[in-house]
């Protein structure tokens, strides 16, 4: 990334000093209260909703000269997203290092994903989420939604978990399958596959939500229990496509299905880019 | 039948604006009893159940439940999340309209089942399989558990939102016209089931009705409401063969013979 590109007249990453503030407090406020949505101002960004203006206005509310940001979009470093945020974040935050490499990264903004590379303590995760309200497909009204987050009332998410399996013979939706935080609120994990849902449960790294258009945030602390939500007899079960990943072999990644030409020719490559290369890397250094 | 009231009210009053909805009225229900409550339109009929179910605060007046422990619980002062709790356990509402008290989007067996998985029912086979025995109870067939209740007729679903209200076997129902709104054969039907369920399960009952023939299938007990107030009250076939009150003695021979 060259330096010569430094955007001129922004404050450092894009923000003002005063919203930080207020996106801070509002942080604080979530992480006190773990999977408990805070309302924030949300800004205009200069992406369009969607694209992760949640995700962003974290990531600059938290991001200091001295860390390092790794972006990744539906588990990819090289995606039109994840390169124009992280171009976006080297131009607006002079003596900010950009990363591929989960384990060198201080701060992972991400989109659909979480990393293959265990995190540790000290990182921060920054999820962009469309619609953080678990419940919203269940009860439009939001006063109604808020009013069952605080009387823990959940038997209607539950009630949509029936329906999974009646319908589908199987507990859950591939992706964004709601989890019960700390015991106390249930929480959209933003749209990650099913298959991340238990790297959330007791995570050494800190994990913070934001959603843009929603004007919500929320954060799951270090070492917090995160459970999926399920039957006794119908227990959560991650998901994952039944094969290996044909560049670098993992059988214990989540994949992505690559169709290669119009005659039902398909192979199975790892969603996270950084895992797969890292291990290609190692095979041929071995060999 | 016991000596305490399960549910008493005292001097309830209400004002919607100029309109008197509630004045000075007192009732008492008893264990395992179904008591009715008639009038015309406006009478103030549906307030005073919303106020006794604790969804409509009074201006005045006092609503106690008598909890199992025997102990008495002010209704309106008792909070949210307890009268929410209470509203999913021990009592329930059935309202006239289906769609009021359904999901109209989720199977039948959600439908039943939800008010199950909400006092913390989490096994699916079990909870499927009370669903489909309660369909059976209210003569819904077990093989359409799956179906949506838009696809239900207006009586299938009215028995539907029956099953689902007492299948976490309620001591107190609240009904608001549960047969308006349906056939006559299909109403016939619906408030035999009615009684023999209350019979068998031995609930409490009070129900809103403007069809004195329903009042006098279902109800031991009656009250007539004009212009918010409690115009007389005393055993159905008492109150409907010797009707004391001038309106009662109208209600009463307005009813067509057939």
């Amino acid at each position: 990334m060259s330096a010569a590109t430094n955007a001129v007249g922004y404050n450092f990453a894009y923000l003002d000093e005063a919203t930080k503030r207020m996106i801070r407090r509002a942080l604080l406020k979530a992480v006190a209260v773990p999977g408990h949505q805070v309302p924030f101002g949300s800004r205009e960004m200069p992406l369009p909703y969607g694209w992760g203006t949640g995700g962003i206005q974290v990531t600059a509310a938290v991001i200091g000269a001295e860390d390092t940001l790794k972006v990744i979009d539906q588990g990819a470093d090289d995606t039109t997203n994840a390169v124009s945020i992280r171009r976006f974040f080297a131009r607006v935050a002079p003596g900010l290092r950009t990363t591929e490499r989960t384990a060198e990264a201080t701060v992972i903004q991400t989109r659909h994903r979480i990393p293959e590379t265990p995190l540790r303590e000290g990182q921060i995760m920054v999820y962009q989420v469309p619609q953080p309200e678990p419940l919203f497909k269940l009860e439009p009204r939001r006063t109604e939604t808020r009013r069952l987050h605080a009387l823990g009332d959940y038997g209607l998410m539950q009630v949509k978990l029936y329906e999974d399996i009646a319908r589908h013979g199987r507990v859950g939706s591939s992706y964004d399958h709601p989890v019960m935080v700390g015991g106390r609120y249930l929480m959209s994990p933003s749209p990650i596959p099913a298959f991340d849902n238990p790297k959330m449960h007791m995570s050494p790294a800190l994990q913070l939500f934001g959603a843009g258009r929603e004007c919500r945030l929320y954060a799951v602390p270090p070492y917090t229990e995160v459970r999926s939500l399920d039957f006794e007899d119908h227990p959560f079960v991650p998901l994952r496509a039944d094969a290996a990943c044909t560049l670098c072999g993992a059988r214990d990644s989540y994949l992505d299905e690559v169709v290669t030409d119009d005659r039902g020719g398909r192979i199975f490559v790892c969603s996270d880019t950084d895992f797969c290369g890292a291990r290609q890397a190692m095979k041929e250094a071995a060999e | 039948m016991t000596d305490d009231p399960i549910l008493s009210a005292r001097g309830l009053s209400l004002n919607f604006g100029a309109v008197r909805a509630l004045d000075d009225v007192s009732l008492d229900l008893w264990p395992g009893e179904v008591l009715a409550i008639v009038g015309e339109s406006g009478s103030g009929k549906s307030t005073l159940l919303r106020v006794l179910a604790g969804e409509v605060r009074p201006e005045a007046g006092q609503v106690l439940y008598r909890d199992p422990a025997g102990a008495a619980r002010d209704v309106h002062a008792m909070g949210e999340p307890a009268r929410r709790r209470l509203a999913r356990t021990e009592w329930g509402f059935v309202h006239q309209d289906a769609r009021d008290g359904l999901r109209m989007a989720v199977s039948a067996g959600g439908n039943v089942g939800e008010r199950l998985m909400a006092v913390g029912a989490r096994h699916y086979g079990a909870i499927r399989e009370e669903a489909a025995s309660w369909l059976e109870r209210v003569e819904i067939p077990r093989a359409r558990i799956d179906d949506a209740p838009r696809l239900f007729s207006g009586g299938m679903r009215q028995r539907l939102q029956i099953a689902r209200t007492l299948v976490t076997r309620p001591r107190l129902v609240f009904m608001d016209e549960p047969t308006g709104g349906l056939d006559v054969s299909v109403q016939a039907r619906l408030l035999d089931m009615i009684r023999a369920l209350v019979a068998d399960l031995g609930i409490a009952v009070i129900l809103v009705t403007h069809d004195i023939a329903a009042a006098r299938l279902l109800a031991h007990r009656l009250v007539v409401m004009r212009h918010g107030r409690a115009v007389e009250e005393g055993l159905t076939d008492r109150v409907l063969d010797d009707p004391r009150h001038p309106y009662t003695q109208l209600l009463v021979s307005s009813v067509l013979a057939a």
